[in-house]
């Protein structure tokens, strides 16, 4: 069987850096693409030291940049895609986002505009070859709006609406869309919460590589959150509203 | 703040967590505040790892290979990253640390300034003599890199964390021939015999290690000894670890389960001399059962780890069993091992020529603290010392007395850094 080929947008996220890990058990080629090159490379740096018969390209590009975006996806297409893991983001403070709209309108492009813009470029790529996942991070946040952090939620909401929307569009053909909802996890982006009822990364990363083998639509990880938010979207507005989540 | 305690859960403080998770910044992000002090996976049992009301260093996303040479299996890594990790990495590859403590949820980061030591000491010494290179960070903004023979390097491998924050290091691995090892198990009746199989078993053997039943008026105990073999097995299938459900309303491990886990034990592993076992059954039985330490309830438990001289160690270890029975308290994990004839690298390492006790007790407040002011003695007498990566409650003229490169090691401290240990024995 030939190497798979895999394309990690938002490459050091902590969850897009354990999938990646779990990755390399088998050799693979990986396109890292990060805002920081500097961080991607020394990602790349670890995965090359646990699979030295992996190839890791590293690219760094402006992730609100349509043209950008569209020009990465096309060139990473050229030897074919099998998996596209959208995985950035940036947890804002939602109180700092209500007193300054720049923070607001910041959030929402790079946890929702930025991500479809992604996905739709590579949709583009994928459809054309036929076959391949699109695996797209977003939130348990984005499965209702709530005052502790919709700034955030409504960003991965988009995301939510753009995956549903390529589900449609590619649905019975060989493409996979996958939307991946992670609760609360203990990574760099939570370092300021309490590391209590936060998932263990690598558990989360284990599920998504899970999910994306196993063709799923959508998946909650830890399973659990589907029926918290099952509950919490269902609650109606005058409980909802009472509660300070 | 975040509640943060320690592997003897014997108290919980409020810490301010600040994540480092680029390793080029750390230098930055940690000068020009209050003090701080570098935290992993918090698995020492006292103080060491601890700064209450301050900020903890969170090094656990530094976990990340640098660079490993499949030709000289020298590995370069972050110091976040745990010896699980790396071994796991390095089995398939024929490379393994020479080195491992009881457990292999530690990091790096925390093996190194703890100094730890494993069953091999007669053969490989401590963890800190198979690094071969650190990059340490220090509070004034400094990034230094430290070779063996460097006074920072020496200060730094034992050093408790308070000479800054390790951030890489680059570390010797060894040749195995797989995951396996040849396990001799040999009950021993008292002391003079535990003493005659240590030396005996020194020379053909890598690993030496005894549980010790002390309880028993004899001392009698269980002596394993073991060395890497090639066996054609396939890699047992990864159980599922067992995990410690909840803390008991009061600590499962009593006067009267004592007795009879001891002498099930005892009875149990007497009848099988010779055994195949993969390394993480024999080196680390523990990590079986996550948050074993739950098991001593809600008031935590306390470790306490000796190296007495061999000269006075049959004498000594003989008094402190035998304070420890007066007393009717216990210990279940309770090993007594030699260590070989080695110098650690360290100013501060705790392993040296001699013989090792290591006991756990419940806290049962001031009798422990008592028996503990009575083994002290003993120790002390001896010219002895005890282990600060399990300690919570040392006097501090027994930690002058069995630490005599203190002076040596002051003043390159970093002044950015402070544990609740260091304020307890050195005063800030």
């Amino acid at each position: 069987m030939s190497k798979k080929r895999i394309v990690i947008i938002g490459a050091s996220s902590a969850i897009a850096e354990h999938c990646a890990r779990l990755w390399t058990r088998e050799a693979a080629d990986f396109l890292l693409v990060g805002r920081d090159l500097a961080r991607v490379q020394r990602i790349a740096d670890d995965l090359r030291v646990r699979s030295p018969q992996s190839a890791i390209q590293t690219v760094d590009i402006d992730f609100l940049s349509a043209d950008a975006i569209s020009v990465l996806a096309e060139q990473a297409a050229q030897l074919g895609i099998d998996i596209v893991l959208i995985a950035h983001g940036d947890l804002p403070q939602q109180v700092s986002c209500e007193q300054d709209i720049h923070l607001a309108q910041a959030a929402l492009q790079i946890n929702g505009v930025s991500p479809a813009l992604f996905a739709e470029a590579f949709a583009k790529q994928l459809a054309r070859q036929g076959h391949g996942t699109i695996a797209l991070i977003g939130s348990v946040a984005g499965d209702r709006g709530r005052k502790a952090n919709y700034v955030y939620g409504a960003g991965k909401g988009m995301v939510e609406r753009y995956a549903q929307g390529l589900q449609h569009r590619f649905a019975s053909t060989g493409v996979n869309i996958l939307l991946i909802k992670p609760g609360p996890t203990a990574t760099p982006m939570t370092a300021h919460l309490a590391p209590a009822g936060l998932a263990k990364v690598e558990q989360v990363a284990h599920a998504i590589v899970k999910a994306i083998e196993a063709g799923k639509p959508v998946a909650y990880v830890p399973a659990k959150w589907q029926v918290i938010m099952l509950i919490v979207q269902h609650l109606p507005r005058w409980i909802f509203h009472k509660l300070n989540i | 703040m975040v509640a943060v305690g320690s592997w003897g859960r014997l108290g919980i403080h409020d810490h301010r967590m600040q994540l480092l998770a680029d390793r080029a910044r750390v230098h930055g992000d940690i000068s020009g505040q209050r003090q701080g002090l570098a935290f992993g996976m918090g698995r020492s049992y006292g103080d060491v790892c601890l700064n209450p009301g301050g900020t903890l260093w969170d090094l656990r996303s530094l976990d990340r290979f640098i660079a490993f040479d499949e030709q000289t299996g020298r590995l370069r890594c972050e110091s976040g990253t745990l010896l699980r990790e790396i071994q796991r990495f390095g089995v398939t590859r024929g490379w393994m640390l020479p080195v491992v403590p009881g457990t292999q949820y530690v990091t790096v980061g925390g093996a190194i300034a703890n100094d730890v030591h494993g069953k091999n000491h007669h053969r490989y010494g401590c963890f800190g003599d198979h690094v071969t290179q650190l990059t340490l960070a220090r509070t004034s903004g400094e990034v230094l890199s430290c070779l063996p023979g460097d006074t920072m390097f020496a200060a730094t491998v034992g050093g408790l964390g308070l000479t800054g924050v390790i951030v890489e290091a680059e570390l010797q691995l060894r040749r195995v021939p797989g995951p396996w090892l040849d396990v001799e198990t040999l009950p021993y009746q008292d002391l003079q015999q535990f003493f005659t199989l240590a030396d005996a078993s020194e020379p053909d053997w890598e690993h030496t290690v005894s549980w010790i039943d002390c309880l028993h008026p004899s001392g009698r105990g269980i002596f394993m000894r073991a060395n890497s073999v090639a066996a054609d097995q396939p890699e047992p299938p990864s159980r599922a670890d067992v995990r410690f459900p909840f803390v008991p309303p009061t600590s499962l491990v009593n006067r009267l389960s004592l007795r009879s886990f001891n002498a099930m034990y005892y009875h149990l592993k007497k009848t099988q001399p010779r055994s195949l076992q993969h390394y993480v059954q024999f080196f680390h039985p523990l990590d079986r059962i996550q948050d074993w330490n739950r098991m001593y309830g809600p008031h935590g438990f306390y470790q306490y780890q000796c190296v007495l001289p061999r000269e006075a160690g049959a004498t000594g270890i003989q008094a402190m069993l035998k304070t420890i029975r007066r007393a009717g308290m216990g210990s279940f994990l309770a090993v007594l091992k030699t260590f070989g004839q080695r110098d650690a690298v360290g100013m501060l390492s705790f392993a040296r020529p001699g013989v090792t006790l290591a006991l756990d007790f419940p806290n049962a407040g001031a009798p422990t603290l008592a028996l503990f002011e009575r083994l002290d003695a003993i120790v002390l007498e001896a010219g002895g010392r005890l282990y600060p990566a399990k300690d919570a409650r040392m006097p501090r003229a027994l930690f002058e007395a069995g630490y005599p490169r203190l002076q040596e090691f002051l003043p390159l401290r970093d002044a950015g850094i402070s544990s609740a240990m260091s304020r307890r024995l050195l005063g800030n």
